[in-house]
């Protein structure tokens, strides 16, 4: 196919999933040096924040916090520097639900803070005021190709501006009803720190280009099942790659039949 | 960055259908806005409804995406002649090589707002017949302008509060930068809905007159729909004298509030200034600049001492929402259009319904609509989360 290739350095993962509480669990996972046990989500509390704001966090809002932090903490980055790309089909799926039951009661009064966390870009905007980030900040939806096309803008970012990117994919489930139209089972998403040049702390390089393949299924059922259920987990192959350290040539969802196809080869 | 050429484009607002009746709106110092009788609201706030757009019928195989979103994507898609001009483009380039990236703040969650009424009184159950993937979610709109220009490359919906639309024209420029793309369809679709309506007059922002930019009696901002399709592609190494171009863009956070502009404006400045540097131009060069502007009393003082900061006071300002109302997620694509066709024409945009300027605020606001030979313009997109998106375009010699 006629397209060009974008290059990445990998200097940071985080990653959070039911029955993955953090990238070194999930490396764990991924290597086979431990199965996969779905459980629940674990949504650490976020230290970033002020208290008052700790508490009242969303779980979208303590996912992303984790998730980008996770990725960060691994290099030396000052997330505060960080231009960032956040992707989710549909971000927070409680307060929506809230708000749309409200409306349809004669009293729709909503709630002003709900109102505000209703925007796509409300745990975009947590982190920046967290981290104190003025830096371009992208935040998309593309359903279950949030995360492919999430990363085609972070590496297109870095290609045209030169500088370090934060991409956080993430998603989390709707309650019913709309979870029945929509069922994401749980929270979930990756982040990546990637870099236009190597570090000493670059985990693996990465080339990306469209494909026409069909994309990398995971072994483990289970494991297929999270990848297929929760629109950000569509970069597990990635993930299993970074995670087995090893050169892989693998291929994920993107819009198929355009798919992304992806070389990655360990630092 | 390389400037791209915008080689066709097309609007829709509450100020009329297409680009005709837009810039004959824009030279009579017209208005949009209408006394607020959206669906069953019962706000006192004036808001910019389009007309006809439930009179719009979804395409063959599209019924799936029927909403308010994606009918009034489709009533400004068909309007002069765009869709028609992207299928020549696809031609050309191959379906492949063209990318879709539009902005939209609440797509189609009208859908779901509705079909919250239509629960099952036993189960709870949404109705069979709501279609979360196709109305409510983001990325419909973007899924179903794909579909109908039969387009096959790289999408995305960029989901950013207010300053969304905007952003599609940096993100396509960098896919277009890494050759993953020829073209690039970009804009912006946002449709009333009972969440924004009540919404931002919880947070008491619903002016109950028709919004007032930059007037020193302004007390909020008018709710209003829109739609705007712009197509990118690389430009000519010589561009006939009168092609529009897209010359840079700059993406900032205020990192401060949720709901509330950073109080000196300094995310809007970092946004306006990179947008000069990706340009390639200095502040003096802008001939005009068509601000965020919203009417509420912190968005235009924030903004104007942004913009006095980096301009200073001679630039000719204005804010165009008086006349089409704050079309929200669609906004930045609307009036980064809006900035085209004052290039195209000479025109410096008034703002109806701003009687008396601010006096606090020291720019160059015109109130009145008027003739002036125009290079290069700035536009200003400013969203909740703390989000900015400025562009610049110009006209070639």
């Amino acid at each position: 196919m006629n397209s060009s290739v974008l290059t990445a350095w990998i200097d940071g993962v985080g990653l959070l999933a039911p029955g993955m509480s953090d990238w070194p669990t999930a490396v764990s996972i991924l290597r086979g040096d431990q199965s996969y046990v779905t459980a629940p989500s674990q949504l650490p509390v976020p230290s970033l924040l002020p208290a008052a704001e700790r508490r009242r966090a969303s779980p979208i809002v303590k996912l992303v916090l984790a998730l980008g932090l996770e990725a960060c903490g691994q290099s030396d980055a000052d997330p505060g520097t960080l231009a960032t790309v956040f992707s989710s089909s549909g971000a927070d799926g409680q307060n929506c639900h809230a708000l749309c039951e409200q409306l349809a009661t004669d009293d729709r009064r909503i709630s002003p803070t709900r109102f505000h966390n209703s925007v796509h870009n409300a745990a975009a905007g947590y982190w920046s005021i967290a981290v104190k980030a003025m830096t371009p900040c992208q935040v998309l939806s593309a359903y279950d190709a949030s995360f492919g096309a999430g990363l085609l803008d972070a590496l297109a970012q870095l290609r045209v501006d030169g500088q370090p990117v934060l991409l956080v994919a993430y998603d989390s489930q709707y309650p019913e009803p709309l979870f029945h139209k929509r069922p994401i089972p749980d929270c979930g998403g990756v982040a990546m720190l990637l870099s236009p040049i190597p570090g000493p702390r670059s985990l693996a390089r990465m080339t990306v280009r469209l494909s026409d393949q069909p994309a990398a299924r995971l072994a483990d059922d289970n494991l297929e099942k999270l990848r297929l259920s929760i629109p950000a987990m569509r970069s597990l192959p990635l993930m299993q790659a970074l995670a087995e350290r090893r050169v892989t040539a693998t291929v994920i969802d993107y819009l198929p039949p355009l798919q992304l196809a992806i070389d990655c080869e360990p630092c | 960055m390389t400037p791209l050429l915008v080689s066709s484009f097309t609007l829709s607002t509450s100020l009329g259908r297409g680009l005709a009746p837009t810039l004959a709106g824009l030279r009579a110092g017209d208005s949009g806005l209408r006394r607020c009788t959206f669906e069953s609201v019962v706000i006192d706030t004036w808001a910019g409804e389009v007309a006809d757009v439930d009179r719009q019928t979804m395409p063959d195989g599209l019924a799936d995406y029927d909403c308010r979103n994606n009918r009034l994507a489709l009533l400004a898609l068909e309007a002069d002649d765009f869709a028609g001009r992207v299928r020549q483009a696809s031609d050309r380039y191959g379906a492949r090589r063209i990318g879709v990236f539009l902005g939209t703040s609440t797509s189609g969650i009208l859908q779901t707002e509705l079909a919250y009424r239509r629960r099952d009184p036993q189960t709870g159950a949404l109705p069979d017949d709501f279609n979360y993937r196709t109305t409510h979610n983001g990325f419909s709109l973007g899924e179903f302008v794909r579909r109908r220009c039969a387009l096959e490359g790289p999408a995305m919906v960029v989901s950013t509060a207010c300053s969304s639309a905007a952003k599609t024209f940096a993100a396509a420029a960098r896919l277009i930068a890494c050759d993953v793309i020829d073209a690039a369809l970009v804009g912006g679709v946002d449709s009333l809905c009972l969440t924004t309506l009540y919404g931002f007059a919880s947070l008491e922002l619903t002016s109950r007159d028709p919004c007032r930019p930059y007037d020193s009696a302004r007390n909020g901002l008018s709710v209003a729909e829109g739609a705007a399709f712009a197509l990118l592609e690389r430009t000519p190494v010589s561009p006939p004298a009168g092609s529009l171009l897209f010359l840079g863009y700059g993406e900032s956070s205020d990192a401060h509030h949720m709901s509330s502009p950073h109080p000196e404006g300094l995310g809007a400045q970092l946004a306006m200034a990179a947008a000069l540097r990706s340009a390639g131009v200095s502040a003096a060069e802008i001939d005009y600049i068509n601000l965020h502007g919203t009417a509420t009393p912190a968005n235009d003082a924030t903004e104007g001492l942004a913009v006095a900061a980096l301009f200073g006071d001679q630039v000719p300002c204005s804010s165009t929402k008086g006349a089409t109302g704050h079309t929200l997620g669609a906004a930045g694509g609307v009036e980064a259009l809006i900035c085209l066709l004052a290039l195209a024409n000479g025109l410096i945009p008034g703002s109806p319904h701003t009687g008396s300027r601010d006096p606090t605020i020291p720019i160059n606001y015109q109130l009145t609509s008027r003739q002036a030979e125009l290079r290069r313009v700035l536009s200003n997109s400013f969203g909740f989360g703390g989000s900015n998106c400025s562009l610049v375009f110009g006209v070639a010699s």
